[in-house]
């Protein structure tokens, strides 16, 4: 085991770790840890663009993006961290480009701007086009461009370390962040980083699904490695499910194809989101819009022989606008579907997509150890947080954003928090649990495997949480995490080696899934309403009395060991806008 | 463009849905130093529907029948850059090249990207190719002050430098090029492309550094034009094209 010592420790290498990394190199000896080499993280996988309301193309301002995106989280957002979202985004777009993103331009050289999903004019009153783009490569270029200037700072990373323990002790009450646990991959061998502060940015955790647009590698790291050591997790039953994924296969096809003017149609070929948002239409929220789909297909009118489908028409658009905007997308439909998007509309469904809930943190990045307190030196941004800027529903272009703001936020607090502060002293044997875990996985041998578990989980998500869910549906999946969290304990691997083991590493990632799963569906029951991206078909509507409102998730360990989860609440932060019937 | 209908759904699926499993065989070249100094190849005989992507085969393989094969993998759908491999002695990505195109009648070839020292089957050290990218400067170099609001760049100006701006660094091109394999000292073509993707930027101002760093021994006259690199690029991106059009550069210094 070795152990280091660095002012900061940034868990993660996309858009969120990079942006924090650039801002607290400059201030202070930091260390990034990250399980992929940087460039491979699921930031460069987002594809549509980035809000900002810079008024390039037409008339926009920072206080409707405020607003539409407390509309678009169903009044779950707080308010104060949506407004500094929306005035900061400004800034964040220019920033971008001042390190040299190659935003899409205008005619007359400024960064031109798109329509995207939720995001309007004056308060709904139409579509507005307010998403800075580069082509469908967005991401790419963000997550290109923030490695390019970490290059350029001279950032140091510790590239494919699992950070699998966060550190936390107690002095006089207090929860403080003592510091990190890995496994270095390459080797299997264990190290301890020692920081004044760490920051989460680990990502999201949207493999315990099974049609999802996330990675193979997005299972909730960073979220399990806190809630184990009793820290809380917001709002976790809020997952963002996108509209438009490759049927059965969940890759992403950017909202920006109907920002560029794309159109949903069920069988007859008719335009059904007129039905449902009738000024939005294919750009209402995506939490509606997925909806809208399942109840066309539940009613019969999903395409194909199964009729488990919709269709994503681009074939009205002119081909040089598809290469020119949608290169990417356009591609896979070619790449995955065979289908030539000029000519033959997409076969998608609904992907589980995006994690609104997370680590909760105050609007500096600080993370929260309850309701009001924080956890001196603990940091989190971007999809692994919860500020809460996204509450019940995410607006598309909004988490390129968030990365950005909260990154840069969280990298400026916990560099300026490490130079006024000392180290807290490691626990005893502060890889214990680490080295516990690795041993028994690799000396197990018991009879479950892990790639069997984690696609009965995934299935079970997938039928029982996913864009609708009743108390029988979501108690099925309780019962079924339980039985997993189970048959877990009795999981063995082949792989017993130290070199290269991602056989061992999965075990490890499938374990942080079952927690967090255990504690999504536990939320969900408890929320008898329908808000946001979760909507229950026996709570079809938003109960503000007794639900605009957190749900905060901890992990008690009784004297027996017997873990339990708790549920308490945290008051929405409003200021100016008075939840209102959402209408798109 | 006409308004989808049934009959086009008939046709447009009815292959995908019926798609029969087959039965096809991989051959992997393992390696283990933990286990033995020499590589092998090893057999996995599984039956996956042809339309499913070779990430996908290695996955059926890993998770049911031998957790030791190791590879790198992340986004699947061919934008991280992690899983290039070769592929019947091509570089391509895993999780972009389907098995129907690759006359699964026969064994499938999987083995390590070339050039790069392999750590445990398909992986291998990407230390070096990194450090490539990082040594031709590859990031915007500006002089002055900065303005408040955004530079300004003409649609042409930004077209100019947008295919070599698609690049992942997955490897394909600089593990395909013959001067590379002979001499790990050569920049390699990925890192060529990220230096041409700055040149020819028009809000950077760094050309003649990076061009100086390129006009190295190890810089860019090392290219043969084989056109592997081009061929290699999952992203499209014409590598050889940059590669000349850097050297053009190099002579003219216009950029």
């Amino acid at each position: 085991m070795q152990i280091h010592k660095y002012d900061t420790v940034i868990v993660g290498a996309g858009g969120a770790g990079m942006r924090a990394a650039i801002e607290s190199t400059k201030r202070s000896r930091t260390a990034v840890l990250t399980k992929l080499y940087p460039t491979r993280s699921h930031t460069g996988a987002a594809q549509g663009g980035m809000a900002a309301a810079l008024a390039n193309v037409e008339e926009d301002n920072w206080e409707w993006h405020t607003f539409d995106t407390i509309k678009g989280g169903d009044y779950l957002v707080d308010q104060d961290a949506a407004e500094i979202l929306a005035k900061e985004a400004i800034d964040a777009v220019l920033d971008l480009e001042k390190m040299g993103l190659p935003f899409g331009r205008t005619p007359e050289g400024k960064i031109d701007q798109r329509r995207f999903g939720g995001h309007s004019r004056n308060h709904g009153e139409a579509p507005v086009r307010r998403a800075c783009y580069s082509g469908d490569r967005t991401g790419h270029m963000i997550l290109q461009t923030l490695y390019q200037n970490c290059v350029k700072e001279g950032v140091e990373f510790f590239n494919e370390f699992y950070v699998l323990d966060q550190l936390v002790v107690e002095e006089d009450g207090v929860k403080k962040s003592a510091g990190v646990v890995a496994y270095e991959l390459a080797t299997g061998e264990i190290h301890v980083f020692q920081a004044k502060s760490v920051i989460y940015a680990s990502g999201g955790t949207g493999k315990f699904f099974k049609v999802t647009s996330n990675a193979h590698t997005l299972t909730g790291d960073g979220q399990a490695a806190c809630y184990r050591r009793g820290l809380p997790l917001e709002d976790m039953e809020f997952f963002q499910f996108h509209p438009t994924g490759i049927w059965r296969m969940g890759i992403l096809l950017t909202e920006g194809a109907r920002g560029e003017g794309g159109i949903l149609r069920n069988k007859d070929g008719e335009r059904f989101m007129e039905k449902y948002a009738p000024v939005m239409k294919d750009l209402a929220s995506r939490d509606v819009v997925s909806r809208s789909i399942y109840t066309e297909i539940r009613e019969g009118r999903g395409c194909g022989p199964e009729g488990d489908h919709v269709y994503l028409d681009l074939t009205h658009l002119p081909p040089e606008q598809l290469d020119a905007k949608l290169p990417d997308i356009t591609e896979f439909a070619r790449t995955y579907l065979g289908i030539e998007p000029y000519t033959d509309p997409i076969p998608i469904q609904p992907t589980a997509h995006y994690a609104m809930g997370g680590i909760p943190t105050n609007v500096e990045g600080e993370v929260l150890a309850d309701n009001t307190t924080v956890v001196p030196g603990l940091y989190a941004a971007g999809e692994v947080a919860c500020v809460s800027v996204h509450g019940a529903n995410r607006l598309g272009t909004n988490s390129l954003l968030d990365i950005n703001v909260f990154g840069r936020r969280s990298g400026i607090a916990a560099a300026e928090y490490s130079a006024k502060n000392d180290f807290v002293a490691l626990p005893e044997n502060p890889a214990q649990l680490v080295q516990d875990q690795v041993e028994r996985l690799r000396n197990s041998t018991g009879t479950e495997r892990v790639a069997a578990l984690r696609l009965e989980l995934q299935e079970t998500m997938d039928a029982n949480v996913m864009v609708f869910r009743t108390e029988q549906t979501i108690k099925t999946a309780v019962d079924k995490i339980a039985e997993l969290r189970r048959r877990y304990l009795d999981v063995s691997i082949q792989d017993k080696g130290k070199r290269f083991n991602t056989d061992l590493l999965e075990a490890i990632e499938l374990g942080n899934l079952l927690d967090l799963a255990e504690v999504m569906a536990t939320s969900a029951l408890a929320r008898k309403e329908s808000r946001g991206g979760h909507y229950r078909e026996d709570y079809p509507n938003r109960d503000d009395v007794n639900f605009m409102r957190h749900t905060m998730a901890y992990r008690e360990v009784a004297d027996d060991g017997t873990e339990s989860i708790r549920l308490d609440y945290k008051p929405v932060v409003t200021t100016r806008y008075q939840p209102m019937e959402r209408k798109y | 463009m006409a308004t989808p209908t049934l009959e086009k759904n008939g046709t447009a699926e009815a292959g995908f849905a019926d798609t029969p499993y087959i039965t096809a065989t991989f051959r992997i070249r393992r390696f283990n130093p933990e286990v033995s100094d020499e590589a092998q190849w090893q057999d996995f005989q599984i039956s996956i529907d042809p339309k499913e992507r070779v990430l996908d085969a290695l996955h059926k393989i890993k998770w049911e029948l031998d957790g030791t094969l190791t590879f790198r993998r992340s986004c699947a759908h061919g934008i991280c850059g992690s899983d290039a491999m070769r592929i019947n002695g091509k570089n391509r990505l895993a999780c972009k090249t389907l098995i129907k195109d690759i006359n699964p009648e026969k064994p499938i070839l999987i083995e390590a990207i070339k050039g790069l020292t392999v750590l445990k089957d398909l992986v291998v050290d990407m230390d070096p190719f990194f450090q490539a990218y990082r040594d031709v400067m590859p990031f915007l170099i500006t002089k002055g002050n900065e303005p408040t609001r955004e530079r300004l760049q003409s649609p042409e100006d930004r077209e100019r430098f947008d295919d070599t701006t698609k690049c992942i660094l997955c490897a394909a091109c600089t593990s395909s090029c013959p001067v590379f394999w002979n001499d790990g000292q050569y920049f390699g073509p990925a890192a060529i492309v990220n230096a041409h993707r700055f040149i020819f930027d028009s809000r950077d101002e760094g050309g003649e550094q990076r061009l100086e760093i390129l006009n190295d021994r190890d810089g860019v006259w090392r290219c043969r034009t084989t056109f592997n690199c081009t061929d290699a690029c999952p992203r499209g991106i014409e590598v050889t094209k940059a590669i000349q059009e850097v050297k053009r550069a190099l002579i003219t210094r216009r950029f």
